[in-house]
């Protein structure tokens, strides 16, 4: 094994390589035409595209209108998961029959992948805007539940006994000890959920939407319009990437703030 | 404690059950929105005995799990070398990390478009499209298990010159083996979610093909069967897959529960 670390310059030299290698191969065989170029645009007609895509409107909208469609589906979703999913949460962990009741259930549910509730989505909210939301909604909801029950299960014992000598009842128990005691946890939960709600919604959207990144891609998809399907991909990837991003940083600040390492 | 867990999980279901059968019953809930127990048994009934959205039940839940079979096969397959090289080589890993940089937050349902573009309709794009959504947690995890080998392990046996192949089937693979688990495990899952979404998006067969037509049908009964069918598949695999890790790992008492 080579356990020298490589230099700064290396690592760029060898990234640099990859990359090249990478882009290199797909341009040679789109220009080439092994691969016919209307299958598999070259790099330069991708961003091409991509850049014509952000003010010339396809499937009724332009890419930054279709963007901001799926962006509040999404927001929706994620929102209404974890309004639900983090005070069950700490329920669950707090009373002990509501654990006992609930756990089974979702444990069941669990091994169904969000995207097979699409029918009934479809079935009980359309395709507009309700649709996709419980999609996402059940794709963000574990994560909300699963991370502020185990925050509320593993507070020091401590806290609630002292909480508890004082006489301190059971809503004040959950919003004053449990609730903050777990917030580290919960707020890593909501970063998992935030990306699983983003795949989901990519889901939704190819199978029921009107609009939205996802619907785009199908109509390019039906129009043969690859480099369109490849630019939605392009557009998914970087807004993921940036939601990411931002909890990250969000979630470094909190851990900070209550002197865990970040 | 534990049975008392137990009698709980079943009196929920027992009660479940019974609100589902006096929701729909009284009509609280429209049978066109979500099906009654006799719904739901005349379409199992239909679709074991006779056949819909063109075979039986058990021919597209079979049909699912050869496409969910090959593509985690190929996935892992060509995943867990490439993560095992890169947390062997810093050169690949140097190499490598860019691309997969750029590819890696395309959710995995998005290539489902570029598989039916590329592949069509039939199980080629299904495969391809397991394949690109189960290889990244393969990879990652085999990737971290090299990393996270103890540095002793790894000198001592370089110290008795061990050589190449051997080190990678008697060291790296087996010191790594946990955290490759944990890959294939996420893996596995991400096949399904996969393969269930390409086949409501275009299919001609299959589960994911069953509950499409189930939708367009507005057949609540069915749409029912084949959610709980991929719920009993996806759970099958999953202890398929446990059960064969403890095997693999007998070795480990910390892999061990």
């Amino acid at each position: 094994m080579n356990d020298r670390p490589l230099s700064m310059r290396e690592t760029m030299a060898w990234g640099a390589f990859g990359l090249t290698l990478f882009i290199g191969l797909w341009a040679f065989l789109s220009i080439s035409g092994i691969v016919p170029r209307q299958f598999l645009p070259t790099p330069g007609d991708v961003v091409t595209r991509f850049f014509t895509l952000l003010g010339s409107p396809f499937a009724g909208a332009t890419l930054p209108q279709h963007l901001a469609s799926s962006f509040q589906r999404y927001a929706y979703g994620v929102l209404l998961a974890a309004l639900i999913g983090v005070p069950l949460g700490l329920l669950m962990g707090w009373f002990r029959l509501l654990d006992d009741i609930l756990t089974p259930i979702f444990d069941a549910l669990r091994f169904i992948a969000p995207i097979a509730w699409v029918p009934f989505a479809a079935l009980w909210f359309g395709t507009g805007i309700g649709g996709p939301v419980l999609i996402i909604f059940v794709g963000a909801f574990p994560p909300c539940l699963i991370n502020a029950y185990r925050g509320a299960r593993f507070v020091e014992p401590r806290l609630i006994e002292a909480a508890g000598m004082l006489g301190t009842g059971h809503f004040r128990m959950i919003t004053e000890i449990l609730l903050p005691a777990s917030v580290p946890s919960i707020v890593a939960g909501l970063r998992v959920a935030a990306g699983l709600g983003w795949q989901s919604l990519v889901g939704a959207e190819l199978i029921v939407a009107a609009a939205g990144v996802g619907f785009m891609m199908v109509q390019a998809q039906a129009n043969v319009s690859t480099a369109t399907v490849m630019s939605g991909m392009i557009a998914i990837g970087v807004v993921g990437l940036l939601i990411d991003v931002l909890l990250r940083e969000g979630e470094a600040i909190i851990r900070r703030r209550r002197g865990l390492e970040a | 404690m534990r049975s008392r867990q137990v009698w709980i999980a079943l009196a929920t279901f027992a009660a479940l059950i019974g609100l589902w059968v006096l929701a729909t019953n009284s009509a609280f809930i429209k049978s066109g929105r979500f099906p009654s127990i006799t719904d739901f048994g005349i379409a199992f009934n239909q679709i074991t005995a006779k056949s819909y959205a063109g075979a039986s039940l058990w021919s597209h839940a079979l049909h699912s799990l050869k496409l969910v079979a090959y593509g985690f096969t190929v996935a892992v397959a060509t995943g867990v070398p490439l993560g095992l090289w890169m947390g062997w080589s810093r050169r690949a890993e140097a190499a490598i990390n860019p691309v997969f940089l750029i590819i890696r937050p395309i959710p995995p349902l998005a290539w489902i478009p570029l598989a039916i573009l590329w592949l069509g309709l039939g199980d080629g794009a299904k495969i391809m499209v397991i394949w690109f959504s189960a290889f990244v947690p393969s990879v990652i995890n085999a990737y971290a298990g090299v990393r996270n080998i103890d540095r002793p392990v790894l000198e001592a046996a370089r110290m008795l010159g061990t050589p190449r192949f051997r080190m990678v089937r008697e060291v790296l693979v087996p010191a790594a083996a946990p955290m490759i688990f944990t890959g294939l495990r996420l893996s596995l899952q991400a096949s399904w979610t996969t393969l269930v979404a390409a086949e409501l998006v275009g299919a001609l067969m299959g589960i994911g093909f069953v509950l499409n037509m189930a939708q367009q049908d507005l057949y609540p009964g069915m749409i029912l069967v084949g959610m709980l069918t991929v719920g009993i598949l996806g759970w099958a695999t999953t202890r398929a897959l446990a059960a064969f890790e403890s095997r693999a790992l007998a070795w480990n008492v910390a892999a061990r529960d």
